[in-house]
Formats: C-alpha cells, sequence, structure tokens
C-alpha cells in the first residue's frame, strides 16, 4: 500500500537525532508492548508480514505522530481483533470472556522456552527449486505496481533500473503471506540501484542503494 | 519532536499516561485469556536488556579484524560464521556482511519498518527507528552521516543497504590504525554499535579523529 510507512526519499522530518547513552526501552510500558507483541506472535496466528501490515494500516496522521512502540501497540492489537485471538468487545473492555482454545494454549510461549525460540528464529527461505527469472548481472527494472495490500517494493524504486547483484536464493513472497495467500516462493536478489538513477543528477555519483527483491517485483530492464 | 517518548498527557486524577493504561490493561487481559506467560515477558525483556546487544556484533567484527579465514568465511556466509560465536535466530536469521574499505562506506536503514539484525546488535535505538533517518538515509546518506560528524569523501563510494525483505544487514568497519598489538577481546572494546550501522567509524584508540 501506497503509506505513511514508505518513507523512503520523504522531506521534512529534520535531522536525525542520536540519543546519548540510550536506553533499551524507554519506560516499562515500552518493554512490556515488546514482549507482549513477541508473545503473542508465538501463538502463530498471524506472520511477519501480517504483522508489519498492521502496523501500515494505522491511520496516516496517528502513525506519523507515534512513536515506534505506540505504532507496536496499534498494530498488536489491530492483530489480535483481526486475528480472532480477542474479540473486538474483549479489548474494548479488558474483560476475557472465553479462554483461549486449547490447541492455541498448547503453543503460548513458556519462560523456559525463551531462549530456545528466540535461538532457533524463523526460516524464511523456501527448499524449493524454484526457477530463477533473473542471472546475477542481470539489467532489471522495478516494476511500476501500487498494490493496495503489504508489499516490500518502496515507491522510491519503482520504474528504476537497477542491476541484479546477487540471488539470496527462493524466498516466501510477502505480498502474498501478508494476505494469507500463502508462500508464493520466488527468488529473492539483492539489486544495485545508482543513487543518480534513483534521486537524479544531484546525488553523488559513485553512491548507491541495494534493496532485496522479489521475482515479481522485477522485469527485464527497457532498452536505453 | 514528535517521536519524544515523554510528551504524552496524564489523564486526570492518574499518574499513568494514556498509552501506558491502555498498556496495562492489554497485558492483564492477555494474561487473563492464558495467551501470554508473564514470567515469558520478564524472560524477554531481561534477554534484550541485559543478553543480546552489540557486544555480539563486536565480537563478530573484532574476530574478522583478528582472523583472515573467518573474515573470509563471513562475507562469503555471514550467517553461519556469525552462528559459529553462538549468535542466531530472531531476526538474524539471513545475515549478509557488508566491508568498509578506503573506498566502500556502507550503511543500513529500514526505510519500510525498522528491520535491524537483532542477534548481533539487540534491538535498534531510537533515531534508527525515527522519520528522518529512514527517509533520509537512501536519498541523502552523505548529509545523514554528517549529522553523525561523520564526512564521506568524494572518491568514497557510499553503499546503502534498505532492508526491504528477511536479510539483515551487519558492517564490517574499517579496524583503526595503531591496533596490531591489540587483543581480538581489546579490539572488541573500541567497536561501536553505531560503526555496525555505518554511521560512524571505529574510534583510533586514546582519542584522536575518530
Amino acid at each position: 500500500m501506497n503509506g505513511v510507512h514508505d518513507m523512503g526519499g520523504m522531506h521534512g522530518f529534520g535531522r536525525v537525532e542520536p540519543e546519548r547513552d540510550e536506553p533499551v526501552f524507554h519506560g516499562a510500558w515500552e518493554k512490556k508492548v515488546f514482549s507482549l507483541r513477541f508473545a503473542c506472535g508465538a501463538i502463530g496466528k498471524w506472520n511477519i508480514d501480517m504483522a508489519r501490515h498492521a502496523n501500515e494500516r494505522m491511520p496516516p496522521a496517528e502513525y506519523l505522530a507515534a512513536t515506534y512502540y505506540e505504532r507496536w501497540l496499534n498494530g498488536l492489537e489491530r492483530l489480535l481483533v483481526e486475528r480472532g485471538v480477542l474479540s473486538a468487545r474483549e479489548l474494548e473492555t479488558g474483560r476475557s470472556v472465553a479462554p483461549l482454545p486449547a490447541d492455541e494454549r498448547a503453543r503460548v510461549l513458556r519462560a523456559d522456552a525463551v531462549d530456545a525460540v528466540l535461538a532457533a528464529g524463523k526460516n524464511y527461505r523456501v527448499d524449493e527449486a524454484v526457477p530463477a527469472r533473473f542471472a546475477v548481472g542481470a539489467a532489471v527494472a522495478a516494476r511500476n505496481i501500487h498494490p493496495a495490500g503489504a508489499t516490500r517494493l518502496p515507491r522510491y524504486a519503482r520504474g528504476r533500473c537497477g542491476v541484479v547483484d546477487r540471488d539470496h536464493g527462493v524466498f516466501i513472497f510477502p505480498d502474498a503471506n501478508a494476505a494469507g495467500l500463502g508462500r508464493k516462493p520466488q527468488h529473492l536478489y539483492s539489486v544495485r540501484f545508482a543513487a543518480r538513477e534513483l534521486w537524479g543528477e544531484t546525488a553523488a555519483p559513485r553512491d548507491a542503494v541495494w534493496l532485496d527483491l522479489w521475482d515479481d517485483y522485477l522485469e527485464p530492464a527497457p532498452a536505453r | 519532536m514528535s517521536e519524544s517518548p515523554h510528551d504524552h498527557d496524564h489523564p486526570a486524577g492518574s499518574h499513568f499516561t494514556e498509552v501506558e493504561l491502555r498498556v496495562k490493561a492489554l497485558e492483564s487481559l492477555l494474561v487473563d485469556k492464558g495467551a501470554v506467560d508473564p514470567a515469558a515477558l520478564d524472560r524477554l525483556i531481561d534477554t534484550y536488556e541485559h543478553r543480546i546487544g552489540p557486544r555480539n556484533g563486536a565480537r563478530v567484527v573484532a574476530r574478522a579484524w583478528s582472523d583472515a579465514a573467518y573474515r573470509r568465511r563471513l562475507l562469503e556466509d555471514a550467517t553461519a560464521a556469525i552462528a559459529e560465536l553462538g549468535y542466531s535466530g530472531a531476526q538474524g536469521e539471513h545475515m549478509v556482511v557488508v566491508e568498509n574499505t578506503p573506498r566502500v562506506h556502507n550503511l543500513v536503514v529500514c526505510t519500510l519498518c525498522s528491520c535491524y539484525p537483532w542477534p548481533v546488535l539487540g534491538l535498534p535505538p531510537v533515531w534508527y527507528k525515527s522519520n528522518a533517518y529512514r527517509a533520509r538515509a537512501v536519498s541523502e546518506p552523505r548529509a545523514v552521516l554528517r549529522d553523525f560528524c561523520l564526512e564521506v569523501g568524494d572518491e568514497v563510494e557510499v553503499r546503502v543497504w534498505d532492508s526491504t525483505a528477511e536479510i539483515r544487514y551487519l558492517v564490517l568497519p574499517e579496524r583503526p590504525p595503531g591496533t596490531d598489538s591489540m587483543s581480538e577481546a581489546q579490539l572488541a572494546e573500541l567497536v561501536t554499535r553505531d560503526a555496525m550501522i555505518g554511521v560512524a567509524q571505529v574510534p583510533v584508540p586514546g582519542g584522536g579523529a575518530g
């Protein structure tokens, strides 16, 4: 979706302001949002692409004004209701009407499993022999598409030409995964775009931006 | 600025902010529901406050500076090489390490959200997640680096890595001069989080121009 989360190249946000001796969390509520979000994710009712897309759908004016963990909280509440962990009524009243079903209860993240779950992570690579549409070195263009749902193709790259620099292998395709349409596994490439191709002649001549882009985002570069 | 975490109003008669009250309500609802184990929450928080952070990445960098064969493995298959030191898993499942040289300066960003290599750097700082960094790192990286007091010469190629997929990036900074006699452990002490994101260089030990 063409949302405010797709920030690459926007103006008006001012300087980047690092904080000296920054703590990992600013206050107890941030710790809770982080840990609740991770723990709820472990129940398995949503995947990473659904989770990201939940944050992206925060109303744009609210998103821009919110802190990072406020966005996470908003996204978590949306996920819990949309994916059926809580009813809208439960979220509104704060009162549990029915316990989690037994099969989901069995997947609740327990303290003694945290270390192993973190160390294992998730595997986003798919062990399937899907043919690659592009070879390393191929001249490609990011397609000029504007999906209304989740996508990991930023606006600033659409319609721009680059070169495939590395083939990461076959990965889950987020646009499908976020919509619950399955993994649609396909090759993921690291694609180099010259800074001047993206930002025009005022960009430094040697600089470049690398994006990780899936087959469905790419087409052969038009002849120039 | 708008992203300060401390600018919320306190509702009348409460010493908690609105967002704090909302989080407390959600937590108690989820515990009642049986959806979260409070001890698991504590363990998660403790892990990222005390056990998983940029010291992990610093050890990876120091090993690469000290051991040429490790450096080669790290640049060829970062996930496996980092796992050799015991770091793996959530938000670092598929790692790529990019190397700074006198001719190349690498910078990592996530313009769409805040993707960051947790196993080696821990959770990201607020500035990494800020609108300003996400907006500007791809379009004017040299100006962003100046916000960090880092000037990169015209002869250097700036490479920006926008983390749009599940690949996570770590910058292997340049080893500072005057460190030939230092042990791997001493080298690890020098390496900063910001150098591994690419907004700083590793400072020369003992002061000097960094």
